[in-house]
This record gives C-alpha cells, sequence and structure tokens, in this order.
C-alpha cells in the first residue's frame, strides 16, 4: 500500500506560508464548538504533492485511460469544453446565498436547463436540486407520497420489477413506502399478467426503468400506464437509461408522472470519483406543485428563486450541484435535439454490435436487438469452474475495466453491457478480441482467470475481508 | 462439492431441513452458498420466533448481494447458530452441518413430505 500524504508529512515542510501579519480576527463560535488542538494537516512541499496525486491517478482506470463498458453506469466521455465553461469565474466563484440580483446568469443558466430538460422530457416542470438518481427516485416517492395523501387516500405500496435497480426499492423504504415485486415473463419485460393482479387500491406507484435493466425497451408501456392510472396510481420511470431515448421519446407520452435524469450518466458530466452527480426529478403539471427545492422562474427580463407552494422540503443544499449544471446545459447546447437524437442512436448502435460479435463468445439469454446496453451470462464458462468475477478480473489485464457483474440478479452470472456512443468500432473490436482471449484461457488455463488480475497495480482483493474487517486510519492530531 | 446428506430434506429456495422428531435444523445447500460466494453477515432470527413456511426468516449477506432465506416448514426457532456471528463464512466452508442456521420445533411433520428429497434437488440445480 503506497504512503499517504500523513505519512509523507515531515513538520516545517509546507509548501505555502500564509502572508505575516495579524491573524483574522476569531470566529464567534461558542467554547465548546472551537478546535482545541491544532489542525492536524500535514507538511509537505507543493513538489510532493504534486508527485503524490500524479501517482495515485496513474493507479486508477478511467474514461480516458480505456474502455469502461460498466452496465447501467453509461460511462461515456466527458468533454473538455463541459469543464472549462464550468470554470468560467462567474459561474465557479459564486456563492450560493448571493442575492438573485448579483448571480442572473447562474438563475438563466438554471431556468434554461429547466427548460431543455421539459423539453426532451415532454414533462411540466423539473427540479434541478437532487444530487443523484437515487436521490431522484427518493424525491418521486415522497411526491407520490404527498399527492395521494392530497387526493384522499394514504397509498402505501410501490411496485418494482424484478429486474429493477437496487436503489428504486431502497428510495421506496427511504420515503416510507411498502416495496411488492413484479416478476419479468420470458421476453424480459413486466409481465403484464401479475402486474394487473398486484396494482390496486393501496398501490401509490409503480417504478418502472425504460430501457430496463436488460437493455430492453418495454414495449408494453402504453398498456402498462393504462393499467397503472386505472388504479389510481402514478408511474415513476427509473431514467438511468435515458442514453437510449434521448432526442428519440420523451417518456412524458409514455405515460409517466414522474422521471429522475442522471445528468452524470446521460448528459455526460463527470460520474464516480469525478464530481458529485446530478438528478434532476421532472413532474407532470399535476405534481409540479410538489417539486423539492428552489426553483428559477422568469419574469420578464428578470429571474427569481422561489419554493413550490406543496413542496416536499428540500434534499440538498440551495440549487444542488450547480457546476454540474453547468456542465449538462453545455452539452446539451453544443449537440443541440438532432445531435442528442445521433448520440442516443450512436448508444444502441454500438450496444447491438457488441451484442452481435460476442453472442456466439458468450450468452445473451435475452437476445434480439437491444437498446443502449445487453446483458450477457458467463454460465458457459462454469464448466471450467470459471466465473463471471474472473472474467471480470481477467478484462482489467487488457486495459479494459470489467461491465457491471451480477446484475440484473435475474441473470445467472450476469455480465451487463453497456459501451456508449463515444467508443470507435476498434475500441469495441479490442474488447471482443480480449473477451475471446479469456474464453480460450477458460478452456485452457481457467487458474490464470481465477488468479487474475496480473498486471494491475493490486491483485485479487479478499472482498469477504475487505467487507469484515474495517479499517479507518485517523491522521495524526500534531500539526 | 458438499455431499448432498440423503435424509435432509430439500426446498425450491434452496434450504434444507434436517427433522429428528418434532425438531428440525434448517440451513442453505451447497449449490446456495456457492451461488452467493463469499457470505459476510448471516441475520438470524431471535429464539422464540415463528417462522411460517416458504417466508422469509434470516438474511444471508456476501460480498456483492443480500438474500433473504426462506422457512422449509412452520414452527417455532428454539435455537440458532450464534457461531455464525463471528465466523459467517462457516456456512460456506460447512452448509450442511456446522454452517446451519436454525434449530426449529415443527408445528406440522407433514410439511417435510412436500419438500424435495437430495435426488429431486440436484436434478433441479442440474448437478
Amino acid at each position: 500500500m503506497s504512503a499517504t500524504l500523513f505519512d509523507k508529512s515531515r513538520p516545517g515542510r509546507p509548501g505555502y506560508r500564509l502572508p505575516a501579519g495579524a491573524p483574522p480576527a476569531a470566529p464567534r463560535l461558542d467554547a465548546a464548538k472551537r478546535r482545541r488542538g491544532p489542525v492536524g494537516l500535514p507538511a509537505l512541499s507543493e513538489l510532493d504533492v504534486m508527485r503524490h496525486f500524479v501517482a495515485l491517478s496513474k493507479l486508477n482506470h478511467s474514461i480516458v485511460s480505456g474502455f469502461y463498458p460498466l452496465g447501467s453506469c453509461t460511462m461515456k466521455y466527458n468533454p473538455v469544453l463541459n469543464e472549462e465553461l464550468a470554470r468560467l469565474p462567474g459561474f465557479a466563484a459564486s456563492h450560493p446565498d448571493q442575492c438573485a440580483q448579483t448571480v442572473q446568469g447562474n438563475l438563466e443558466l438554471m431556468w434554461r436547463l429547466e427548460e431543455a430538460l421539459k423539453a426532451i422530457t415532454g414533462f411540466a416542470a423539473a427540479t434541478l436540486q437532487p444530487a443523484a438518481g437515487a436521490q431522484g427516485e427518493f424525491v418521486g416517492m415522497r411526491i407520490a407520497r404527498r399527492w395521494h395523501e392530497d387526493h384522499g387516500a394514504a397509498r402505501r405500496e410501490v411496485l418494482i420489477p424484478d429486474s429493477a435497480h437496487g436503489t428504486n426499492p431502497a428510495s421506496v423504504v427511504m420515503a416510507g413506502l411498502g416495496v411488492r415485486t413484479v416478476p419479468s415473463d420470458a421476453r424480459g419485460l413486466v409481465d403484464l399478467a401479475a402486474l394487473a393482479a398486484a396494482v390496486g387500491p393501496d398501490t401509490a406507484a409503480v417504478m418502472l426503468t425504460n430501457p430496463n435493466t436488460l437493455g430492453l425497451f418495454e414495449t408494453d408501456i402504453l398498456r402498462i400506464a393504462e393499467l397503472v392510472h386505472g388504479a389510481g396510481a402514478l408511474l415513476y420511470m427509473d431514467g438511468a437509461n435515458m442514453n437510449a431515448l434521448v432526442g428519440r421519446v420523451r417518456p412524458a407520452e409514455l405515460g409517466f408522472d414522474v422521471m429522475h435524469l442522471n445528468l452524470h450518466k446521460t448528459f455526460a458530466t463527470p460520474h464516480g470519483g469525478g464530481g458529485p452527480g446530478s438528478g434532476p426529478v421532472a413532474v407532470t403539471a399535476a405534481l409540479a406543485d410538489y417539486l423539492p427545492g428552489l426553483r428559477v422562474r422568469r419574469d420578464g427580463e428578470r429571474f427569481t428563486a422561489s419554493r413550490a407552494p406543496r413542496s416536499i422540503g428540500d434534499v440538498h443544499g440551495r440549487h444542488g450541484n450547480f457546476a454540474m449544471l453547468v456542465r449538462a446545459l453545455a452539452y446539451i447546447l453544443r449537440y443541440g435535439g438532432d445531435g442528442l437524437a445521433d448520440i442516443s442512436a450512436g448508444a444502441v448502435l454500438n450496444a447491438n454490435y457488441l451484442q452481435a460479435r460476442l453472442r456466439d463468445l458468450v450468452e445473451v439469454p435475452h437476445d434480439g436487438l437491444c437498446m443502449h446496453e445487453f446483458v450477457a451470462s458467463g454460465r458457459p464458462l462454469k464448466k471450467h469452474g470459471v466465473r463471471t468475477l474472473d472474467v471480470a478480473k481477467r478484462l482489467l489485464d487488457f486495459g479494459i475495466h470489467a461491465p457491471t457483474v451480477y446484475f440484473p440478479l435475474i441473470v445467472p452470472e450476469a455480465l451487463m453491457i453497456e459501451p456508449t456512443e463515444t467508443e470507435t468500432k476498434e475500441s469495441l473490436d479490442r474488447f471482443v478480441d480480449a473477451m475471446a482471449q479469456i474464453v480460450r484461457e477458460a478452456e485452457t488455463d481457467p487458474e490464470l482467470l481465477r488468479t487474475a488480475p496480473h498486471t494491475t497495480p493490486v491483485g485479487r482483493l479478499d472482498e469477504a475481508r475487505a467487507a469484515k474487517e474495517l479499517r479507518v486510519v485517523q491522521p495524526p492530531a500534531e500539526g | 462439492m458438499s455431499d448432498y446428506p440423503e435424509t435432509y430434506r430439500y426446498t425450491r429456495n434452496h434450504e434444507w431441513i434436517a427433522a429428528e422428531g418434532d425438531t428440525a435444523r434448517v440451513g442453505i445447500t451447497d449449490y446456495a452458498q456457492g451461488e452467493l460466494g463469499d457470505i459476510i453477515f448471516v441475520e438470524l432470527p431471535a429464539v422464540g420466533a415463528q417462522l411460517k413456511q416458504d417466508e422469509p426468516f434470516a438474511s444471508i449477506e456476501a460480498v456483492k448481494s443480500v438474500e433473504e432465506v426462506f422457512a422449509p416448514a412452520d414452527g417455532e426457532v428454539i435455537a440458532v447458530n450464534e457461531d455464525l456471528d463471528g465466523a459467517p463464512e462457516t456456512v460456506n466452508q460447512s452448509p450442511f452441518s456446522d454452517g446451519w442456521l436454525v434449530e426449529i420445533r415443527l408445528a406440522d411433520a407433514g410439511q417435510l413430505d412436500g419438500l424435495m428429497d437430495r435426488d429431486a434437488y440436484l436434478a433441479m440445480v442440474g448437478e
């Protein structure tokens, strides 16, 4: 394990000196809240710090170091232009608590982004406050709960297909509602008969991911919306897979009442360790009064921010992760409506190309045209004592990030592959070549796979031990 | 692979039950522990809890997922395997003996007749 900044710290070696002069006035904090000891920051030269972080960055894998087909995560390239615009001082140096007349440009940006998201989704209103997809789901469920309470019945149950992202049931429970699972049928789609049997007077909402986590479009969606609305329930769309639809299908027109978008997936803002997420929630006019947070309004040439009358409350400070909103709007304006439609077409084409080329190497249980991703199964390799986990680990040796594995749960030994539109045919072909070699190795040298990865900075981890023995290193207290 | 005891009964949810008189031990099968992978936590009911056939009574957390365990039969929990608290991996290592989960007093021993025998279970999982 490499040394931490604290290990490398040497007293008296800071790379930065505070200017001489009187220290700033002591803050007005009561004594109990004041720090008693030194801050405990490590002391290093600037060069030490640069080397430290550059060395760490070399241990990492990211979209700019190689292919990253992590299913359901849409690890597309994040254009540099977005970064440049987010760093404009008017955006980057403003404070969330500044009064409205000093940040008109920022408010206008949020207003324009909301307008763009409304045009893309077909909905009447959106909040930009949620910080992630799961938080968007939580917002959607709180809105559903409140809406039913306002309309005569405290409905308590939410129906979720068995292929759903794990965040769906978690968000439902966090929102104080109960979960009921709806099975998928042999096509990999929602079992309509089972849904019809399950939906009823206690159903608050049905959560659906479309296309679903198998990468399949729910072709019965209009019938599903009819069933759900017939029972007086709301239809929620998990928009994690919007990259397959953007510029082509407006979810509101499919019958959804509320959805979240993942700006860090579909709209190319940084993902994972690269930056905070952003999960705007869009709703029909009937639900607009329940949206959380501050919403920007245009009043002639002026922009103001205020709260919706029946708002469920705040789910984040002020305007959410504002810098992500800048990046997302930059992306949308750069490509425009036609460009966004090309993006979803490219995402679907790349996924189908990979699926067609991998079909003979691994199993594809729900074969046929897919949307922006598909799910393969490593089951044929089990006869060699090789599992999907071993395939995933071996891919790292090829400089390729593993696909999502063991999800969705309804496919055994699942490999969920989402190439995104930003990959070339050459990089897709390199992935297929790597998979072909791995399948050959499963027959000829399975031990090589079971002990992979071999070329990464860290080898196979003992995940069970890591989960059981949590050790948190505390930085030293002395300055 | 662990040997599947011939005297046990098996469920389609991959539990086993071994009856002795009106009490029985319950656990998960070798196939189930293999599918789960490394187990890191086992959550068991309290002694005295009432189990109902086909309803979840415990959960097993592996590295990648948490799965519920379903009761093979109705009954009252009279003992739980407390060793699993510190050593949940025992379920991986010895699913059919040391890795047992709970012991119950059977409400209706006849329910076991509706479960699979070893050969039927092995045929179901294709082993």
